[in-house]
């Protein structure tokens, strides 16, 4: 299947149009520069009051993604489903890999822009103290493979269902399972009881180790092949849901 | 130009179509009578290839809608029952997007959508967000979405269901003046509107055909010769058939 054919692209366009055409966007886009930048200077200072670092940053994405990914996504196929507007897309000469995929990439660059805009904190921060570039630049890269992954978790829960709220906690629920799973502090109490066989198997499908090891400015192959498995995954789950309410 | 061969729909175990076929040629304007629940849009929706039939396939302009799908969807226009449409985009935002969806770039893009805009009659609300618009506007807005690239096969579900007796002139006058070059398929359970704009009519009930002429063969029927009686005649016998079957 390509990538991004002339249907993918054309739907794209409408969907990341659709986020412009009503004021959420915007109200969303400050809402997330002002979540991070409150946690960020606010919260994490309170608890490390010494030097200016973007560990702090960027520990937070995961968290803040947790909630708001889900919220940009949540309409995408449920809203097609409760108006009815899915059986004019898929009477229009598309295939559904290609509506699945323009939708997919609208919600992801929609958050790449919101990760992107959070730029003056680390503008901040660079003022402050003496920052790593590499760093910033693969805590970027690592936060935007987050957003893509916790993107297509959202488009796979949005197609489940006609109803936006059901749509949101769902996905807010995977999410939070691949977040939860490799986080060191839940890892550390469940190793207190299960094998240390299945801790390594549900933290392997966490998204944490994988943040965190860009974090540190080290782009490893493995870690970006991780966030297109899961990627993959979603996107092909959510290609099953709609095959299967068809045929119903 | 559109011939159905045997379509069968199944929802778990409502058999919503049992054993449809007919054809359309170019020129017909096929009307297709039933009451609610009778199957008629779910028989559209095998047509135009959302939802996929059980058994039997339709083939539109030689195209099979089961096996070559994206070939068989260029040739149709299709106006959902409801005319379902995306309510934050403009009139003018809408149609474009369906005339890229539907391969057309820069200048003949544009007068696609022009060409569309026009023969609809929606110059007056081209900018307008669609979730402003009154019901009459937007059964036209789908509709200008169904004709706009001047589709071989054009496939009605309802189109006039819910609009007050201008609104449906307006639309069944739309209707009439593409018929000399189109194929053209309606659904409706508005008796006036089979006298009104079609050339042929099938009655289903119950998921199967149970008559099929002119308006006039079909009037014939009944000794008062009006289609309303004939048609009671017909889908209540029907009804009362597969309550005995069960
Ligand atoms: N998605 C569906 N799931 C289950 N049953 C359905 C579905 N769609 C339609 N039906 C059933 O199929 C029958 C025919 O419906 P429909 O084609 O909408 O009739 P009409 O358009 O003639 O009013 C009805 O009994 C309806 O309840
Ligand atoms: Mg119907």
């Amino acid at each position: 299947m390509r990538l991004c054919s002339a249907n993918t692209w054309e739907i794209f366009k409408r969907e990341f149009r659709a986020y412009f055409e009503s004021p959420v966007a915007y109200v969303f886009l400050v809402f997330y520069l002002m979540l991070i930048g409150f946690l960020t200077f606010f919260v994490s200072r309170f608890y490390e009051a010494n030097q200016a670092d973007l560990k702090y940053f960027f520990f937070w994405f995961p968290w803040v993604n947790l909630l708001l990914v889900p919220a940009a996504t949540m309409r995408l196929w449920s809203e097609e489903r409760r108006t009815g507007t899915m059986e004019l897309l898929l009477t229009f000469p598309v295939t559904l890999g290609e509506a699945l995929l323009g939708k997919f990439w609208a919600a992801w660059t929609f958050m790449t822009l919101a990760t992107i805009l959070t730029f003056p904190i680390v503008i901040t921060t660079m003022w402050l103290g003496d920052p790593d570039l590499g760093a910033i630049l693969g805590g970027y890269l690592g936060a935007i493979l987050l957003a893509g992954a916790y993107v297509a978790v959202g488009v796979w829960t949005s197609a489940m269902t006609r109803n936006q709220v059901i749509s949101y906690v769902v996905a807010l629920v995977v999410c939070l399972f691949l977040a939860l799973a490799g986080w060191p502090p839940v890892m550390d109490i469940v190793n207190r009881w299960a094998p240390s066989w299945l801790v390594s198997a549900v933290a392997s499908l966490s998204v944490m180790p994988h943040y965190e090891s860009l974090q540190r400015g080290v782009v490893d192959f493995r870690d970006v092949l991780y966030y297109a498995s899961v990627i993959v995954l979603a996107l092909f789950g959510c290609y099953l849901v709609l095959e299967n309410r068809r045929t119903a | 130009m559109l011939d159905v061969q045997h379509l069968q729909k199944k929802f778990g175990l409502i058999e919503a179509v049992r054993d449809i076929s007919f054809a359309v040629t170019k020129g017909e304007i096929l009307g297709v009578l039933g009451p609610n629940g009778a199957g008629k849009s779910t028989t559209m929706r095998m047509i135009t290839g959302f939802l996929p039939p059980t058994s039997g396939t339709a083939i539109i302009g030689g195209y099979d809608i089961v096996e070559q799908p994206l070939q068989a969807k260029r040739l149709i226009g299709y106006l959902p029952e409801n005319a379902p449409l995306y309510p934050e985009m403009t009139v003018r935002g809408f149609l474009d997007f369906v005339a890229g969806i539907r391969g057309y770039r820069g200048a003949e893009r544009r007068r696609r959508v022009e060409s569309a805009i026009e023969r609809c009659r929606l110059e007056k609300v081209r900018h307008q967000t669609i979730e402003t618009l009154s019901k009459g506007y937007r059964q036209r807005v789908c509709f200008a979405q169904a004709v706009l690239h001047d589709p071989q096969l054009l496939v009605m579900d309802e189109p006039t269901d819910g609009l007050d007796p201008n609104q449906k002139h307006v639309v069944r006058e739309m209707i009439r003046s593409m018929a000399s070059e189109k194929a053209i398929l309606i659904s409706t359970h508005i008796l006036e509107e089979v006298e009104a704009v079609c050339t042929r009519a099938i009655i289903i009930a119950d998921g199967r055909i149970i008559a099929e002429g002119t308006p006039a063969e079909l009037k014939a029927r009944h000794p008062s010769g009006r289609l309303d009686e004939v048609f009671r005649m017909l889908t209540r016998s029907a009804a009362e058939q597969t309550v005995v079957h069960r």
